[in-house]
């Protein structure tokens, strides 16, 4: 492919394809969030990549003849690994035999959650997740150390005049985004707190959230959308979603137990799990929803100056 | 025997596609892509692993006795969001290096290192 | 029920595909999204019409009518917004595709 718009688009294909198959596989968490990060907010990041970069590579290969060697040798050798592996779909896998049937069981009976994928990642593994809202939280600082950019204000005549020229162009789809959005928002909300009784969470709620708000500043344009979102104000959410998923550990080693205990948090311990994933699942929704509207924000930011019509991408 | 294993292999296919497009372009938002790549067929293969044959979806129900395993769910939803921030970071990393540099093809940016020192 | 409901299901993959043969066969990009806006929309519309009549009480019913109101809206906006986006860029649609045998091509009003 000599074009990378081409091949952008492919691997958003290829991102649903995956989640179309993720669904077959009966892991209909997996599937939602890959459809919502992988086949939306990846394809969203990478277009927007490459509106600075450029739409077309060099169709020059590295020594493609070397590399292909090297792929079928390794290939083989992995292909070699798989042949002691267990079939396809078996039950009595190691993997389904040691932890996870204490998962299963035990659930509802400690937890009361009837979604097992939230209960393990809320409850049981909930270290886990603390960290990685701590990578997500990470990786939106360092695009922030990367790509941020100080916009001076803009005279509000030329303002007025863009944003007048744009509305033009634009309008059916402005009048359409405007009634769509809050319904978007609606459906973040209820993805997040729907979360224990099918699939959903904190992170695919936190993606939708950015969604909607990507949505309304691609087509009302940058300086609209800064000004209606603070910019100050959603780093400041982000951070303060880590800080609330700790703290709810915290809490729960001061009260006597374990870090995120979740049965110190009140006296009957199954409503001590609801309260405790309640609270986490919102520390990750408000992470992951401003991590991806700080780093799409700081990519469109980024955009040369002297670009000062909005090309939709 | 060798058709039981047959979605470790479509695995290890789509691995080595995105091996293949890591080394072999130049372009660091190829390379980016072909990291995608890469990143999907693990979780098809964790997810995989995780599949009963009989089994539901893990979401506790009236009258179901067999469920797909959570755990391996559990490790890829996390993976797929921490996946999207590192690409979101490498993105990041390509558009300075275009603006540091002028071009994001690999031979020219080191035929400017190499002017350079 | 059934074999409404399956009904419904067929003639929604139908228009699916052949709206997917549109797109290949199709030779500008203006024709091929106005075959595939028309198509993709009324597909997903009668597939949804036809879960909803697999199981016709309960609250899937309310979900599912919510999605179909949300594709009504959605899908032919995204079309107009792939045809807006190529008439800003000045992507010409073809208009001649007539020449007679004479090599002259016929007007088109």
């Amino acid at each position: 492919m000599k074009d990378l718009l081409a091949a952008i688009m492919l691997s958003g294909i290829y991102g649903l394809l995956s989640a179309s198959f993720f669904v077959a596989m009966d892991a209909v968490d997996v599937a939602f969030t890959e459809a919502s990060v992988g086949a939306g907010i990846s394809t969203l990041l990478m277009l927007a990549a490459i509106t600075i970069t450029g739409h077309s590579e060099d169709p020059v290969r590295h020594k493609p003849v070397l590399a292909a060697i090297v792929v079928f040798i390794t290939g083989g050798m992995l292909i070699y690994g798989t042949l002691d592996m267990p079939y396809f779909g078996t039950a009595q896998a190691p993997v389904h035999l040691h932890v996870v049937p204490r998962y299963i069981t035990e659930s509802m009976q400690e937890i009361g959650v009837p979604n097992i994928v939230t209960s393990v990642l809320a409850s049981y593994r909930a270290f886990d997740t603390l960290g990685e809202v701590v990578v997500i939280f990470t990786a939106g600082m360092g695009v922030l150390a990367l790509l941020s950019m100080v916009h001076g204000p803009m005279e509000k005549a030329e303002f007025e005049s863009i944003n007048d020229s744009m509305h033009e162009k634009y309008l059916i789809l402005r009048i359409v985004t405007k009634i769509l959005i809050p319904f978007i928002l609606i459906y973040a909300l209820y993805v997040q707190f729907h979360g224990d009784y099918g699939p959903g969470g904190g992170f695919q709620a936190g993606v939708i959230f950015a969604a909607a708000i990507i949505l309304y500043a691609m087509l009302f344009g940058m300086r609209t959308a800064r000004r209606v979102v603070n910019q100050a104000l959603v780093r400041l959410i982000a951070a303060f979603g880590v800080l609330f998923y700790g703290s709810v550990g915290v809490v729960s080693l001061l009260n006597g137990k374990n870090f995120l205990d979740y049965s110190a948090l009140s006296a009957d311990p199954v409503a001590g799990q609801h309260l405790g994933i309640l609270l986490i699942e919102l520390g990750v929704g408000f992470t992951v929803a401003s991590v991806m509207v700080i780093i799409f924000f700081n990519f469109e930011g980024r955009r040369k100056k002297s670009n000062t019509t909005e090309t939709k991408v | 025997m060798i058709l039981g294993l047959y979605n470790y292999w479509i695995v290890v296919v789509l691995m080595m596609i995105g091996f293949y497009i890591v080394i072999a372009h130049g372009n660091l938002v190829k390379k980016i892509i072909g990291l995608t790549i890469f990143q999907t067929s693990v979780f098809i293969f964790y997810i995989s692993i995780a599949k009963v044959n009989g089994g539901t979806a893990p979401i506790i129900a009236e009258g179901i006795q067999l469920y797909s395993n959570p755990l391996p769910h559990v490790l890829i939803l996390t993976a797929i969001v921490v996946g999207i921030a590192t690409t979101a970071v490498g993105l990041a990393l390509a558009v300075r290096i275009k603006e540091a540099y002028g071009s994001i093809e690999e031979d020219e940016i080191q035929k400017k290192d190499n002017l350079d020192c | 029920m059934n074999i409404s409901s399956g009904l419904f299901l067929l003639v929604g993959s139908f228009l699916c595909v052949s709206g997917g043969v549109g797109v290949l066969r199709f030779p500008d990009f203006y024709t091929r999204m106005h075959a595939v806006g028309v198509t993709d929309t009324l597909a997903t519309a009668m597939i949804l019409i036809g879960l909803m009549l697999q199981m016709p009480e309960g609250i899937v019913v309310l979900k599912l009518i919510v999605i179909l109101l949300m594709t009504l809206f959605i899908s032919p906006t995204a079309s107009h917004a792939l045809a807006n986006a190529a008439m800003n860029n000045n992507l010409k649609p073809k208009l001649n595709m007539n020449e007679d045998s004479k090599g002259q091509t016929s007007s088109n009003p």
